[in-house]
């Protein structure tokens, strides 16, 4: 029509250059090692720093170093579900097909660490406010954003057909991206018993630099171990569709085979 | 248009439309969601004597009044946003967070004069994290008193944390 390509059009190029399996696999493999060690490396001194270097906090003492696990999952809880909700976008508009497979994958590791935000959450509530659980505004988008991942793995696993599949958990993936501003503003638009975030990119943060840096290494420690471990998970997603396609091909092959010899009772079933 | 693009602006309004529809009802039920009434919200609209509520704010310094009453200790202290003050009465043990200047949630409900009897009490901390150290370094320099209100900003302390160490390693014994 014009020369110009649409932005759906040149979007769509963009992403599609990743959309080989065969490609994505030679660029997970060269990867990997990358994500995985470094996730290793900062994780651990991370923790080592947050848990037994840094000082305690003046009025919560120890306690203020669930921290160093709680923020990171939230964190990654969050920016799990916009991963997911990028995937969604990708699959219903451009029917990407490595997104609907990294769509797949996203979902239990963000449930995860979204049960693990939760849990240290729960933790830490109960010696610094006095209760496990409040129904205040943080805390139950949270818990919404834990049921929008469970809810998006039963639904992408609840077809016969996966392609039906990745369409319906793609709408409940985007319509569910309502939740993160919510989540992300909750501690300021109604007041909670959940605190204001202390770390903010228009003001300078409200955390002593001591406690902020282990933090930071933390933060980044287990943002590249999500990475790595949803890179491992989506290679041998990759694999096992190439197996499958080609152990039914080969079945495919036999059955037409024992067809044409008409040769006495069918063993396909025996060879896969 | 290609079927592409179709897609993606039905995708886009669809969100629009959903996004518009969330923020509409979540500020039609703001009062509900948020978690508890300040002292002045409870002055200005008093809730039914029966209703439980939950009443947040600062404990007011010097207003804190602890009795033994058998193995329970009895509580009495005034909770303020700034405006107005309501008094907690309280029975049972208070969580360790719990001190003057602090940020806490009661959850009871307004006796008929006026003052508030607690089941329950919750502490609220704030988004400060400080060592030890810096604390009693800005409560000694007098450049901070927990009990009046919020630390002050994190870049004017950050320097400290080094000096108010290394002086506590030469001193220990001072002060303490």
């Amino acid at each position: 029509m014009n020369a110009t390509p649409s932005l759906a059009a040149r979007t769509g190029t963009f992403f599609h250059r990743y959309a080989n399996p065969g490609r994505f696999l030679r660029l997970g493999a060269r990867l990997q090692p990358w994500l995985t060690w470094p996730a290793i490396g900062l994780s651990v001194a991370g923790i080592v720093w947050g848990l037994f270097l840094s000082p305690a906090d003046w009025q919560q003492g120890d306690s203020v170093r669930i921290m160093y696990v709680h923020v990171p999952a939230a964190w990654l809880a969050s920016s799990g579900y916009m991963g997911l909700a990028v995937c969604s976008l990708l699959s219903l508009v451009w029917r990407h097909p490595l997104a609907d497979l990294a769509a797949v994958e996203i979902g239990p590791v963000g449930a995860s660490v979204t049960a693990i935000c939760l849990a240290t959450g729960s933790l830490w509530g109960k010696p610094m406010w006095g209760t496990w659980w409040v129904w205040d505004a943080r805390l139950t988008s949270v818990l919404v954003l834990f049921f929008l991942y469970l809810g998006h793995i039963a639904l992408i696993r609840a077809f016969d057909e996966p392609q039906r599949g990745y369409r319906a958990a793609a709408i409940l993936g985007l319509a569910g991206a309502v939740d993160l501003p919510i989540i992300k503003f909750s501690v300021q638009w109604w007041n909670t018993l959940h605190q204001p975030d202390s770390i903010t990119l228009t003001a300078a943060p409200t955390m002593s630099t001591d406690m902020l840096w282990p933090l930071l290494v933390c933060t980044i420690g287990f943002t590249f171990g999500f990475a790595a471990i949803l890179v491992a998970r989506l290679r041998a997603a990759v694999m096992e569709s190439r197996v499958r396609t080609a152990l039914a091909m080969r079945r495919g092959r036999t059955e037409t085979q024992d067809d044409a010899q008409d040769s006495g009772p069918d063993l396909s079933g025996a060879v896969a | 248009m290609t079927r592409k693009s179709r897609r993606l602006w039905l995708v886009g309004g669809c969100l629009i439309g959903l996004g518009t529809a969330t923020a509409l009802t979540l500020s039609a039920f703001s009062s509900n969601i948020v978690f508890f009434m300040a002292p002045s919200q409870v002055h200005a609209h008093p809730p039914a004597a029966d209703r439980t509520i939950r009443l947040g704010g600062m404990v007011v310094a010097g207003s804190v009044r602890q009795q033994k009453n058998g193995d329970t200790p009895t509580n009495q202290f005034d909770v303020t946003d700034g405006q107005d003050a309501v008094t907690v009465h309280y029975e049972g043990i208070l969580p360790d967070l719990f001190r003057e200047g602090q940020s806490v949630v009661a959850i009871g409900s307004v006796l008929a004069d006026g003052s508030f009897r607690a089941s329950e009490v919750l502490a609220k901390h704030d988004e400060t994290y400080m060592p030890k150290e810096v604390a009693e370094a800005l409560r000694r320099s007098g450049k901070w008193d927990p009990r009046y209100g919020k630390p002050p900003d994190a870049a004017s302390w950050n320097s400290m944390t080094k000096t108010a160490t290394s002086q506590d390693k030469a001193a220990p014994q001072h002060g303490s």
